[in-house]
């Protein structure tokens, strides 16, 4: 085992993928001789030179709609969204184009593409460049969707999204770069899609999220065992495919659910976890399932404005309580 | 008007009448003079195949309206004819491993290319004998196997797409040279001038084919561009450019050879423009193009009507008889005859293939 940042794990994910496969190359805005903006990608260009890790221009449709050409003859081009805020300009190549070409060529087309950055808020970035859109990209047919949240999942999901014959929307929390944690030196290691991480074993309540949430279904866990309660928490990982089995295993035995995640309440992806739980497990339920979802505003700037808006311990600790009942 | 000028509600704007070029005989404004295509050496088998292929597409289409009306097809379907000349004599100058790739006015250059016509009838019917087994329709043609990579419906979208694959080829050591098709409406896709710059920027094997028919839809080109001459585009983007005719067909396999040999030399981009014109509506939905045009404009198009202009052209070389032409129209006819009846026999997709290519490896979770 070898302790890294986030941020590293996923580099070194990156570097695996670029040495063993010819047909792997990162394509973004100020990756290369710029080091990319949050230094994912920092020391690559020296490493590959241009063919590997490519500068782009400010061009967010062009990019992605290049990859998915070079993807369709088959290359395996990993696109960097410099924020997936910026991925909105290729919303149109991404679910028009990637996500259709394989069903509407019968299955002649495949589209190995990544499109991975930082998405969610980070630090004052304010209301255009600190959305969460994993749960718009989930809803999309045809698109896989995950969002890693520990250096061990960012490196073992990265190199699995790059292996992936099917687009892939990869979404990395920016307050996760630095967090350190240990990743395996086994170069064979990857974490498969469709699994939910039980990160802790409980039997109260099922406390549920995805990316940096799941780290505050931790903290809210720990609070939670200081009042002798014993929650479960469950890291989603892949919102496409989603992993209903661990999920519901989890609810089936705690009776109490709790879903936590940073996009805008209404109508996000927790929304479509909750959904799930109160169809499909309905009659296991001692109370309503709890839903914290990020406040329905465009994020303010001012720090006290935006710490608001992003779900914390104390807000998921209170609805948990809730609950509990 | 009956004197061949566009009339002043649909022209209001350029001194240039755009639609003089699609119609006149000498056509080339752009950058080089046209050859004369009299002077070709064209064998009288390659001029026997334009006939045969021409025909081809123009009867395929004329059945695929009729599969419309008899409500065998549905959605949108937008056909080719008038603009055989443009696909047919581009394409024959292409590599085999080079790409192509087109927007939803699609059935020519599938057919063209060699996608199987019964194939295509029953993808426009949505039939499982079709191209995609019936789930891509009369705009989404493809044909792995053809390098073709569709038939594309959101409008200019695609032509970044035809820049990847010409970036894919390049990066995997191919001297392929992509051929990527669009309208004079997907000129003015914000994409499209965000990719010429990367094609440019990275030497990228690709030709923008721009066949401008002279509408977007129902919005002619003095109404939707600023520089009715949309080659000119390129200027900004250090590419080579040009304006040619699309209706001689022996006039664009000559320019097609110079530019994708040039092309396939320098693996520079080159933007070119090709001038034709639309016989039918924008689709089989547009019954009423009095519209954005005069019965007399429709008329005067057809004047050059690219079969008609090889017909003469063969007629005055000698090159074949007029009771062959009619024996190649027959066979065509009774070709596509057989294309619509064996399409509209092929059964319906089996209800699973509903979940079927959503994904590579998985099917997406079942049930409403």
């Amino acid at each position: 085992m070898a302790t890294l940042t986030y941020r590293e794990a996923l580099r070194q994910g990156l570097i695996e993928e670029i040495e063993r496969d010819e047909s792997v190359f990162l394509m973004g805005e100020d990756i290369g001789r710029y080091q990319g903006t949050f230094r994912v990608t920092q020391g690559l260009f020296e490493q590959f030179r241009q063919k590997r890790v490519l500068d782009t221009p400010i061009s967010e449709p062009g990019i992605v709609g290049i990859a998915i050409g070079a993807a369709m003859v088959g290359c395996r081009p990993v696109v960097e969204m410099m924020t997936m805020s910026f991925s909105i300009l290729a919303m149109d190549q991404i679910i028009n184009h990637a996500a259709k070409i394989h069903y509407m060529s019968g299955g002649q087309f495949k589209v190995p593409l990544v499109i991975r950055g930082p998405g969610g808020a980070a630090n004052q970035l304010s209301a255009q460049h600190s959305h969460s859109l994993e749960g718009w990209y989930a809803h999309v047919p045809g698109l896989k969707v995950v969002a890693p949240s520990t250096t061990e999942d960012v490196y073992g999901m990265i190199k699995t999204a790059i292996r992936d014959d099917n687009p892939v929307i990869f979404t990395e929390n920016p307050g996760l770069y630095g967090i350190k944690g240990e990743i395996p030196t086994d170069q064979s290691f990857t974490v498969p899609f469709g699994k939910a991480a039980v990160r802790k074993e409980g039997t109260d309540i099922s406390l549920i999220g995805y990316s940096r949430m799941a780290h505050v279904c931790m903290e809210v866990a720990e609070e939670l065992d200081k009042d002798g309660i014993d929650a479960e928490v469950i890291d989603v990982r892949s919102l496409l495919p989603l992993d209903t089995e661990t999920i519901y295993n989890s609810v089936k035995k705690t009776n109490r659910a709790l879903v936590m995640y940073e996009d805008w309440r209404s109508g996000g992806f927790g929304a479509e976890i909750v959904a799930r739980i109160q169809e499909d497990c309905f009659d296991y339920l001692d109370a309503p399932v709890g839903r914290i979802g990020g406040l329905n505003v465009p994020m303010p700037y001012a720090r006290n404005l935006e710490l608001l808006c992003i779900p914390n311990k104390e807000v998921g600790l209170a609805k948990a309580r809730e609950v509990l009942g | 008007m009956a004197d061949g000028t566009i009339p002043a509600q649909y022209h209001r704007r350029h001194g240039a009448n755009p639609q003089e070029y699609a119609l006149s005989t000498s056509s080339n404004t752009g950058k080089r003079a046209a050859p004369d295509s009299s002077d070709l050496p064209e064998s009288p088998a390659l001029l026997e195949h334009f006939y045969r292929e021409m025909l081809r597409i123009r009867v395929f289409e004329r059945f695929s309206e009729q599969a419309y009306r008899a409500g065998l097809a549905g959605g949108y379907l937008h056909v080719y004819s008038g603009m055989e000349a443009t696909a047919i004599g581009w394409l024959s100058c292409i590599e085999k491993h080079d790409p192509v790739i087109t927007a939803y006015r699609d059935h020519g250059h599938a057919l063209y290319l060699g996608c199987d016509a019964t194939a295509c009838m029953a993808e426009i019917m949505g039939r499982s004998g079709g191209l995609s087994r019936g789930k891509g329709g009369s705009m989404h043609l493809y044909s792995a196997e053809h390098n073709f990579y569709g038939g594309w419906g959101i409008v200019g979208g695609h032509t970044a797409l035809g820049v990847g694959l010409a970036f894919g080829t390049k990066y995997q050591g191919s001297d392929a040279v992509t051929h990527c098709f669009f309208g004079d409406g997907a000129a003015n896709a914000g994409v499209l001038f965000e990719v010429m710059n990367m094609a440019s920027l990275w030497d990228l094997p690709v030709i923008f084919i721009i066949e401008n028919n002279e509408f977007a839809m129902g919005t002619r080109l003095e109404y939707h561009a600023a520089e009715t001459e949309l080659h000119k585009r390129a200027e900004g983007f250090g590419m080579e450019h040009e304006r040619i005719d699309g209706m001689d067909v022996l006039e664009v396999r000559q320019h097609a050879r110079r530019i994708i040999d040039r092309v396939r030399k320098t693996s520079r981009p080159y933007f070119l423009e090709i001038m034709n014109y639309r016989f039918a509506g924008h689709g089989a939905a547009d019954n009423d193009q009095s519209l954005y045009r005069t019965p007399e404009e429709l008329e005067r198009a057809k004047k050059r009507d690219p079969i008609l202009l090889l017909e003469n052209h063969m007629r005055k070389n000698n090159v074949m008889t007029d009771e062959k032409m009619e024996a190649i129209q027959a066979e065509v006819e009774e070709e596509m005859e057989k294309v619509y009846a064996d399409a509209a026999a092929s059964p319906k997709p089996d209800p699973e293939e509903v979940y079927t290519d959503v994904y590579t490896d998985m099917l997406p979770e079942k049930g409403h």
